[in-house]
């Protein structure tokens, strides 16, 4: 009786994983084109009608649900932050997607991650650059983001645990960094390791609620400037300005 | 067990003492694990507890009245089980509030919270219901020592929040919940003997042999303390606790705390050392190390706060909210002579002064370092010396600002009188330098632009925008205030430090459009076209048809960081899909989600019961509904609205909250006590309607004179203080003590089965009452919340003559 249900649920199994696969990935689109619906005003800052086509692809491709808790597998495609344990979060898909096009990244780019959490975002830069140099200051999270993204075949993404303030000295200087984990200024040797023309993306605001992204862009001749970006399209003037 | 011919009041008191003192209690430990407006929601859905235990009563009456002593004795035994075992029962309810917008499980999960927490108010409710109930004659003497122990309980509950940390209050608590029942077997004479022995054996286990383990605090893994913990080789140096706050020491064996709000992206030097503080888990704020050298305090000067320090040659400066002393260590950096540092926690400054005394380089002991305990607001009030520089930066921590968790604070520092009160403590050419985080779509910024215009206005100044100048770097923005006009030479300075630097100009004399929005790029200007047109003629057109709330915050509505308008909610919530969520200031909507809870769970677990089941027929007549109502709901907002009218007099929150407490609590004790005396001396219901009158009179008067009163007596001693708002207090307290009891005693010999229903109304409209008040403070003020009160007792006296005509005269 009980080799029967052992076959039983083995045979079970083998049917339901597909049909889950089929249902996220189903998931994952209707999450990409929910996102790519709500980016449609990207142009005030990026000068293109709509997200880069490279990070659409990247958000299709990257399975989200394999990044968060098993329990939240199913809450993986919605548009809304997550936890992912150790009081972090993976952001919300729209803010991930957001980011990313902000950095304006070329197939042969290299880029430092200060913050790597669950991995997600690595993931999503591995598509879209060549190579993903990423620290986590927690280690635990560092350690199992380093093991999953190895496991799910990231070759080019670098991971490391420790402080990020000094960034990658080893492999500066990079085409783009995000720094995704909280600061309360911009370390003056992460911007030195940015190239010339690089930018670099900080989200600022508090857990599950991302207030502006600051995009710094570091100019030819080395000064830097900012841009503080509203992800929402909002005119604080009833009947503008 | 016995047959009580007496009231317990005694026990009474102690009971009522305990629930007070957990309330007190409860409002620290849910600050330290979750956030202040949560603490503040929790506790007043378990205040329905209390409500609750009076429908229970009126349902199970027939058959808890036969065992009064055995149901008493079984809810002080309940109490003192349930502080403890209900708090930490619900730590482990997975409830965590910034998912709220996000996740619906978090509603199930936060009613468990509430659930759970109203247990204990269940059984206090309870046990002074049943004495209520069973010696209604004798309401005005219970009453009397049910407040009586209230006040008590508050003010111990903050006297002991001194001396133990709140997890060991809890303990304590039980305790006192445990010497309640015993002091009940004794005044009720209950039998075995061995059960008095017993309770007090229980007793003594609870205030001293409790396991630590077990009363633990889980702070939520969001907060900032428990994320930083979670960093490999961070460690807790040092733990102060009292009721001003938790503070938590950090330091860090491998990744060091660097700690530069908001620094120039032009500066290349680093902060040195630091340790970490974090306040209720919430920070952290740097505690850096000073050698006395200022060649490492170089970063000080890549802040936009340093702007005044490039104004003003070696000023004497006033620092308000000093902290761990960054904003002292930048005045030194910048050569000022004096430096006077304002910090409200004692246990703040020892930190700084003792436990770390060689970290800080002995910084609040120079000589040209003097620092006060007192709170920011009154030290400036009550002071008569004069400064070049006024300080104030940064008192909130970054994600606590931008997740809009302070909506609900009352906040003196940034309220148009204040800005007065500073302009006027300063030297000739003097200025004040406010700096906040930035927010975008700019909130903050706009609002104190506004309030600076407002305070300037008010003080006779035809032109303030001569006299104002604001800056922004990418997280900080800086305002500046004189109280003279800005000269040439200080406007080519602010350009100056701005352009090296990198931070934009925001507002200055004679700017123009094109010098704004350089540096740190947002979509448009807005920061400089708010400031012109905060400064033009259409500013109120402006303030109306701005989607944030930014009319300047009063000392009549100290609400400085609400920003909230209904208007725009419904757009920001249909943009949370595109990152909208976060520009709700949220603390706001969540107060009315709690007046609406604090409603609705009172229909459901107070009045629907009653309405349902065989009580309606013993439904109090109309106008004593009415009665209870109106005097509960204007007994919460006379209380809370004179708390805040005497926070600036007796220059500390705390001690104004204990003193004004607990002299309302124990004058209307004595008035409770007092027509209960009348009326066993054959008093009629005339009591009521005279103490209304001196309540609606003597409100009134308060009303006209205590701001001139105060002004003219703030610089007395603090003793002297303490003493003129109890004598205030004294008359309004006393009058506010007699209608509950007068009318209990009404029902008890004209309709004894309404009792637990007027008790169920009354805890209704005290929890209505208290999230009432400050909803209404917020948008009318705290003198239209007073005028209501008085309307309310208005309200009262007439209802009071339909129930008490109705009954049978009172036998003289």
């Amino acid at each position: 009786m009980k080799r029967h249900s052992t076959l039983l649920a083995i045979v079970c199994l083998c049917f339901a994983l597909p049909a889950q696969g089929d249902a996220f990935e189903t998931a994952r689109h209707k999450m990409v084109e929910e996102v790519t619906a709500d980016a449609v005003f990207t142009s005030s800052y990026s000068g293109r009608a709509t997200l880069n086509p490279n990070v659409v692809a990247a958000m299709k491709k990257v399975e989200r649900h394999r990044f968060v808790p098993a329990e939240l597998a199913s809450y993986a495609y919605l548009n809304r932050p997550l936890p992912i344990g150790y009081g972090q979060t993976i952001s919300q898909p729209f803010i991930v997607a957001l980011m990313t096009d902000l950095m304006n990244l070329k197939e042969g780019d290299r880029v430092l991650e200060i913050g790597t959490g669950s991995g997600y975002q690595a993931a999503i830069l591995a598509k879209t650059a060549k190579a993903v140099y990423s620290i986590e200051i927690i280690e635990p999270l560092g350690k199992e983001a380093a093991r999953r993204l190895k496991s799910m075949g990231y070759g080019n993404v670098e991971t490391r645990v420790g402080d990020g303030y000094y960034g990658w000295p080893e492999a500066a200087p990079f085409d783009a960094i995000m720094v995704t984990a909280a600061a309360s200024h911009v370390p003056p040797p992460l911007i030195k390791q940015l190239k010339p023309g690089g930018r670099m993306v900080i989200p600022l605001g508090a857990h599950f609620l991302t207030q502006y992204l600051m995009l710094l862009e570091k100019q030819v001749d080395g000064t830097v400037t900012s841009r503080q970006i509203l992800p929402v399209r909002f005119v604080p003037l009833t009947g503008g300005h | 067990m016995a047959t009580a011919t007496r009231p317990p009041v005694f026990a009474i008191a102690l009971l009522s003492a305990c629930v007070l003192a957990y309330e007190v209690l409860l409002t620290r430990l849910f600050s330290i694990v979750l956030w202040h407006h949560f603490a503040y929601m929790i506790i007043s859905a378990a205040l329905l507890g209390y409500g609750a235990s009076g429908t229970a009563l009126t349902l199970l009456k027939e058959r808890l009245a036969p065992r009064f002593a055995g149901v008493y004795l079984t809810a002080a035994l309940g109490l003192s089980i349930l502080m403890p075992a209900t708090f930490l029962l619900a730590q482990q309810v997975p409830f965590n509030p910034l998912e709220l917008l996000w996740d619906k499980t978090q509603l199930p999960k936060l009613f468990a919270v509430y659930l759970l927490m109203m247990l204990p108010f269940f059984c206090g409710g309870l046990g002074i219901a049943l004495v209520l109930s069973r010696f209604g004659k004798e309401a005005g003497r219970i009453y009397a020592f049910d407040i009586l122990g209230a006040g008590l309980g508050s003010l111990g509950a903050i006297g002991l929040l001194f001396l133990l940390p709140p997890h060991q209050v809890l303990g304590a608590l039980a305790a006192l919940a445990l010497l309640a029942a015993a002091v009940a077997v004794i005044e009720l004479e209950m039998q075995p003997r061995w059960l008095l022995e017993a309770i007090l054996g229980l007793a003594v286990l609870a205030a001293v042999a409790l396991p630590a383990a077990w009363l633990q605090v889980r702070p939520s893994a969001y907060k900032d303390l428990s994320q930083t913990l979670n960093i490999v080789g961070m460690r807790v140096a040092e733990e102060r606790s009292s009721p001003l706050g938790k503070i938590t020491v950090v330091e860090s064996a491998r990744i060091p705390f660097r700690h530069a709000p908001g620094m120039s992206l032009n500066a290349t030097s680093e902060p040195p050392p630091q340790l970490g503080v974090f306040v209720d888990g919430d920070g952290p704020v740097a505690l850096t190390r000073f050698d006395g050298r200022l060649a490492p305090l170089s970063y000080l000067g890549d802040l936009t706060s340093a702007l005044p320090f490039h104004l003003l040659e070696r000023p004497r400066v006033l620092v308000l909210g000093a902290g761990t002393g960054n904003d002292v260590l930048q005045s030194l950096y910048h050569g000022a002579t004096a430096i006077d540092a304002v910090e409200l926690d004692p246990n703040m400054i020892d930190l700084v002064q003792k436990r770390f005394h060689d970290f800080a380089g002995g910084l609040y002991s120079r000589p040209d370092v003097h620092v006060h305990a007192a709170e920011a607001r009154a030290f400036v009030n009550t002071s008569n010396e004069r400064y070049d520089l006024i300080q104030v930066v940064l008192l909130d921590s970054f994600g606590t600002a931008s997740a809009g968790l302070y909506g609900l604070s009352e906040s003196y520092l940034y309220t148009v009188e204040a800005f007065q009160s500073y302009l006027a403590s300063l030297n000739r050419g003097g200025m004040l330098a406010v700096t906040r985080w930035l927010s975008l779509p700019p909130r903050d910024a706009l609002k104190l632009f506004a309030t600076a215009v407002r305070a300037l206005e008010q003080s006779g100044v035809a032109n303030p925008g001569a006299r104002l100048a604001m800056i922004r770097g990418w997280k900080t923005v800086t305002l500046l205030v004189k109280n003279s006009d800005f000269t040439a030479a200080e406007i080519a300075a602010i350009n100056a430090f701005s352009r090296t630097r990198s931070f934009d100009l925001a507002y200055y004399p004679g700017m123009r459009a094109d010098e704004a929005n350089r540096y740190n790029l947002l979509e448009r200007p807005d920061l400089f076209e708010g400031a012109m047109a905060l400064l033009g003629t259409g500013s109120e057109d402006f303030i109306e048809r701005y989607k944030f709330y930014i009319e300047p915050a009063t000392d009549d509505r100290p609400y400085f960081f609400r920003f909230f308008k209904w208007s725009a909610a419904a757009e920001l919530f249909s943009l949370r899909g595109q990152g909208g969520m976060p520009l709700l200031d949220w603390s706001y909507p969540l107060l009315v989600a709690t007046l609406a809870q604090a409603v609705g769970a009172s229909v459901l677990l107070i009045l629907a019961p009653l309405a349902l089941s065989r009580c309606r027929r013993t439904l109090p007549p109309w106008p004593a509904a009415v009665y209870f109502l109106a005097i509960g709901l204007a007994f919460m907002f006379m209380e809370i609205a004179f708390i805040q009218k005497f926070i600036l007099f007796l220059s500390h929150p705390l001690y104004a909250v204990a003193v004004v407490l607990c002299a309302f609590l124990m004058f209307a004790a004595l008035g409770s006590w007092l027509s209960g005396r009348r009326q066993g001396a054959g008093e009629n219901g005339g009591w009521v309607h005279r103490a209304v009158l001196i309540i609606a009179a003597v409100a009134l008067l308060y009303l006209a004179i205590l701001p001139a009163l105060f002004q003219a007596l703030i610089h007395l001693p603090d003793a002297a203080k303490i003493a003129i708002s109890v004598a205030l207090i004294a008359p309004l307290a006393v009058c506010m003590g007699i209608p509950f009891p007068t009318a209990m005693t009404r029902l008890s010999l004209t309709a004894q089965d309404s009792i637990p229903w007027a008790w169920a109304i009354n805890g209704f409209a005290s929890v209505v009452g208290a999230v009432l008040a400050t909803l209404l403070a917020i948008h009318l003020g705290f003198a239209v919340v007073i005028l209501l009160a008085v309307l309310m007792y208005g309200l009262a006296s007439v209802a009071f003559r339909g129930f008490s005509r109705t009954g049978k005269s009172l036998p003289a």
